[in-house]
């Protein structure tokens, strides 16, 4: 036991190691970086957070990425939820080729959609928009958001619906009232991954996106300049794409906890 | 084989027990007779799933002893006890075939090849499962699978006892009267202390020797089937046990009777000497099968209106009215019935009484 | 759950079908289109029928990358899944410390993929990344910028060291899953820690590990954007896979029949694999929808 807590803490220590890596370089100033090296940093300046955060080039890039990644949570849970609601209570023609098919698009490459997405996106103006990248990662979003609210909803006894009928309550407003309420902590978890997935995602956004949707992820490759790579402004960068993703967990680690502990996966 | 004597033994799952109702398992000491078949029955939540856990060593006490024939075992691991549990469902090893299932605890134990073919062969024939131990255990019924949990305790020669915690929970009711059966069978053979946890009177009345009950956390009787029918010692066992439960009016006694209401219902002496002394609240217990539905007229007989009858095949369930308690009559098929009023005899040596719920003999 | 037999249901199912359709049904048409079309201008189209898919199939480059896609894959579920039942065996069950774990564990999955490249493209120099200095002060020559089997390893060690929480939180939930009657049962007969590995935790985690094996073999497939951040797909292109490999004939080229094609192609592979572990999960008796 005590071997396995030790062997579980080495592995920690080295999984956060590049993560501490990234924070010490993000708190230096660029002679720093390229002059001796040192384990932390001796002088720790905020001057490349307040780059990342003020010059609208970056603070820019970050807000679309923030709406390009919600809009598209938003938009496939909305979706996701009456379909998977479908698949949980009701057998209907088709429904496991409908199913297997959602799947397969969770598992397509996006590299086959670069071509055709870059002209769909022209053709119909919404290139270089937070809705271009919304609506494509909505391709893989989209079936995963299907996957896990079925499987929470398939925990709720259809009781609960015939009851819901019996007091007359339609369609629509038990679902609203009283069916989503239940499922909470599956929405939550389906919009975690949602987010984390469209937030995460670098080749399609890049793709779709030129100027005035830039995600964060372009701006950061982007950074060679002729002087060289700004290591400290881009590492920094780096450091600020994490929040997000810590702040999201934070607020999910009870749901993630109890989650696992239902043995849903 | 071994006698468990558990001493002063109490449990509580809180990490600082203050309170009564932090405990789930109050202050008990008791016997468990070597090669006894025990029923421990009683509700959930009563405690005998803790108290199984503690006497076979998953669990350990929060305070007291467990002994094995005298040998105190209370901070021994399970297999260091040597005792057998069988689950509410069944617990097999999916990958193994039945044999190998079998043959498990011993190979751990090191017994060499012939004589653990020989042991896994003389159970599984026991258990009637001969035919199946070259095959893989998943594939089988749910209570075939119950069977081989029950084998690999069986499969120890020197097992101290086998415990079992609900376990046709999960077997479809036309086959839990076979594996009783087959329970039974085997403790008549291999003479085992078996302990048998069960929230169903009818499988502990028709498997055990000897009923342990069991309410709140408490240890409310220990007896023969029988006994617990005809002495229950506590309110809650004569309501529990019989089908259906014992008549429980809340009474006071004056001079000889017992006053439930405005009735008066005629006491054996003695008893209602005792139930004088006592400041505590009284309750009249009968069980139904000992309520008699007499002729008006009938010396001690009290009147009241029938509310129902119900036909139950080969015995009548009459429900009457004492004041404001409904007092339940189980009488044989053939009898006359009238509508109307009932006149209902108590007879005083089927008569109970308790006092803050335990008996007073 | 006994579910009822209504088509109407499908109203329902539209939205997604809608949305799913559009984002992938009619690029997939457009990418077949441009597959057996030579379009030589903007309205001058030729048919060539299999011309574009013969070339594609017989190109040494796109052999050359999928064989060390091949190997990639091969490579990091190999330690990958091993790793993350280790490390899921190793977590607290229970408390704060599980839920703390659980946090720190989903770290590496929550960065985006282009920082994961960067932070790997720092950690590995020579000159200002941890790992770059301490491996070369110990007097082994390390530089993935110019030789390729460095390359491979900082590519792998990334990979790994970006996805094995998946897999480990995966393992993880399925480990939970398994009701403590099975361990107790174990203690009793005397099981020793192996045997309860062996004989309890692996068969139970089956259904939950061949989810992990096809998530990361999918993914790991197609792999992008961590790579090509990290190396740029060099040296040379000795860490060029699938991905890139297609990426770099699609965009910004004219000739788009052929990247078309190759598209077509990487699919279809796909799509095999996937229906193949799909089969296999339905076998393992975890169907969705169930029947």
């Amino acid at each position: 036991m005590v071997r396995r807590s030790l062997a579980l803490a080495i592995y920690f220590f080295l999984l956060l190691l590049p993560i501490y890596w990234l924070v010490n370089m993000a708190l230096k100033t660029n002679e720093d970086i390229l002059g001796a090296f040192t384990y932390w940093p001796h002088h720790p300046t905020l001057a490349n957070f307040l780059t990342v955060l003020t010059e609208p080039g970056w603070y820019g890039s970050i807000i679309n990425s923030i709406e390009y990644a919600v809009l598209n949570t938003v938009l496939s849970v909305l979706v996701a939820l009456p379909a998977a609601y479908a698949f949980s209570r009701y057998n209907f023609l088709g429904d496991k080729h409908m199913f297997f098919w959602l799947l397969t698009n969770r598992m397509a490459p996006p590299a086959v959609f670069l071509l055709p997405f870059f002209e769909l996106y022209q053709t119909i103006n919404l290139f270089d928009t937070p809705w271009a990248v919304a609506l494509s990662h909505m391709l893989f979003n989209v079936p995963l958001a299907v996957w896990i609210l079925e499987g929470f909803m398939s925990g709720v006894p259809r009781e609960i619906d015939e009851m819901a009928a019996i007091d007359g309550y339609s369609l629509p407003k038990f679902f609203v009232k009283v069916f989503v309420p239940l499922i909470r902590s599956g929405i939550g978890v389906t919009a975690f991954f949602c987010f984390m997935f469209s937030w995460v995602e670098l080749l399609l956004a890049r793709t779709l996106t030129s100027v005035n949707a830039k995600p964060i992820a372009a701006t950061m490759t982007r950074t060679v300049s002729a002087a060289g790579i700004d290591w400290g402004v881009l590492a920094a960068a780096g450091v600020v794409t994490l929040v997000p993703g810590v702040l999201v967990i934070y607020f999910v680690r009870n749901y993630i906890a109890k989650g696992f502990a239902l043995g849903r996966v | 084989m071994a006698r468990i004597d558990l001493v002063s033994l109490s449990h509580s799952y809180a990490a600082t027990p203050v309170k009564r109702e932090d405990y789930a398992l109050h202050e008990l000491t008791m016997t468990w007779e070597d090669g006894g078949a025990y029923a421990l029955l009683g509700p959930s939540g009563c405690g005998k799933t803790t108290l199984l856990n503690i006497i076979s060593g998953l669990l350990r006490p929060t305070t007291g002893r467990v002994l094995f024939n005298g040998q105190d075992v209370t901070l021994l691991h399970p297999q260091q006890r040597n005792i057998a549990q069988v689950f509410q469902f069944p617990v097999i090893y999916d990958t193994m075939t039945v044999a190998d299932n079998l043959a498990f605890p011993l190979r751990n134990r090191g017994w060499g090849a012939s004589e653990t073919r020989k042991r896994v062969e003389e159970i599984a024939e026991i258990l009637e499962l001969t035919g199946d131990l070259k095959n893989r255990a998943s594939g089988l019924s749910a209570d075939a699978k119950q069977k081989i949990s029950m084998g690999r305790g069986l499969v120890r020669p020197d097992v101290a006892a086998v415990l079992f915690d609900e376990p046709l929970t999960t077997i479809d009711q036309h086959l839990k009267w076979t594996l009783r059966r087959k329970l039974k069978q085997i403790h008549a053979q291999l003479k085992l202390s078996l302990i048998y946890v069960t929230h169903d009177q009818v499988e502990a009345m028709t498997f055990a020797d000897q009923v342990v009950v069991m309410y709140g956390g408490e240890v409310v009787q220990l007896g023969t089937p029988q006994a617990l029918f005809e002495q229950p010692a506590h309110t809650f066992v004569g309501f529990f046990v019989g089908s259906p439960g014992m008549n429980l009016m809340p009474c006071t006694v004056e001079g000889g009777n017992a006053v439930v209401g405005s009735v008066r219902i005629p006491l054996d002496p003695a008893l209602a000497q005792r139930a004088g002394g006592t400041g505590a609240r009284l309750t009249l217990g009968i069980r139904p099968e000992f309520v008699e539905l007499t002729r008006p007229g009938t010396p001690s007989s009290v009147p009241s209106p029938i509310e129902r009858v119900e036909d139950l095949g080969n015995y009548k369930i009459v429900s009457a009215r004492l004041g404001d308690q409904l007092v339940m009559a189980k009488v044989s098929e053939d009898e006359q019935v009238s509508a109307g009023t009932a006149h209902l005899r108590f007879p005083p040596e089927w008569t109970r009484l308790y006092a803050d719920d335990r008996a007073l003999t | 759950m006994q579910k009822i037999q209504d088509n109407r249901a499908w109203f329902l199912v539209l939205p997604v079908f809608v949305t799913v359709a559009f984002s992938a049904i009619i690029p997939l048409m457009t990418v077949v289109n441009y597959s057996v079309q030579d379009i030589l201008g903007p309205d001058n189209r030729v048919f060539v029928g299999t011309e574009f898919f013969a070339g594609v199939l017989t190109d040494p480059d796109l052999h050359d990358a999928l064989v060390r896609q091949i190997m990639f894959s091969a490579i990091i579920l190999a330690i990958e899944i091993p790793l993350g039942i280790a490390v899921a065996r190793a977590l607290p069950v229970k408390g704060w410390r599980a839920s703390l774990s659980l946090v720190v564990l989903a770290l590496p999955l929550l960065i985006p993929w282009n920082v994961v490249g960067t932070i790997w493209q720092i950690f590995g120099r020579g000159d200002i990344g941890l790992a770059g200095y301490v491996v070369n002060a110990l007097g082994i020559d390390y530089n993935y910028t110019a030789d390729p089997l460095a390359a491979w390893v900082t590519v792998i060690v990334m990979d790994v060291w970006h996805w094995t929480p998946l897999v480990a939180l995966l393992a993880y939930a399925g480990l939970r899953a398994i009701p403590d009657a099975y361990y107790q049962a174990a203690q009793i007969d005397g099981a020793s820690a192996w045997a309860v590995f062996r004989y309890i935790q692996l068969p139970k985690l089956r259904g939950v590990l061949l989810i992990a094996l096809l998530l990361r073999f999918m993914d790991s497939f197609m792999i992008y954007t961590e790579p090509f951040v990290l190396t740029g797909g060099g040296p040379g292109n000795s860490t060029t896979f699938l991905s890139q490999y297609l990426a770099t004939l699609a965009v910004g080229q004219f000739d788009l029949g052929p990247a078309a094609a190759f598209s077509i192609v990487y699919f279809l592979i796909v799509l095999l694999f996937c229906f193949v572990f799909y089969t296999a999960l339905q076998n393992v008796g975890r169907s969705r929808p169930a029947s």
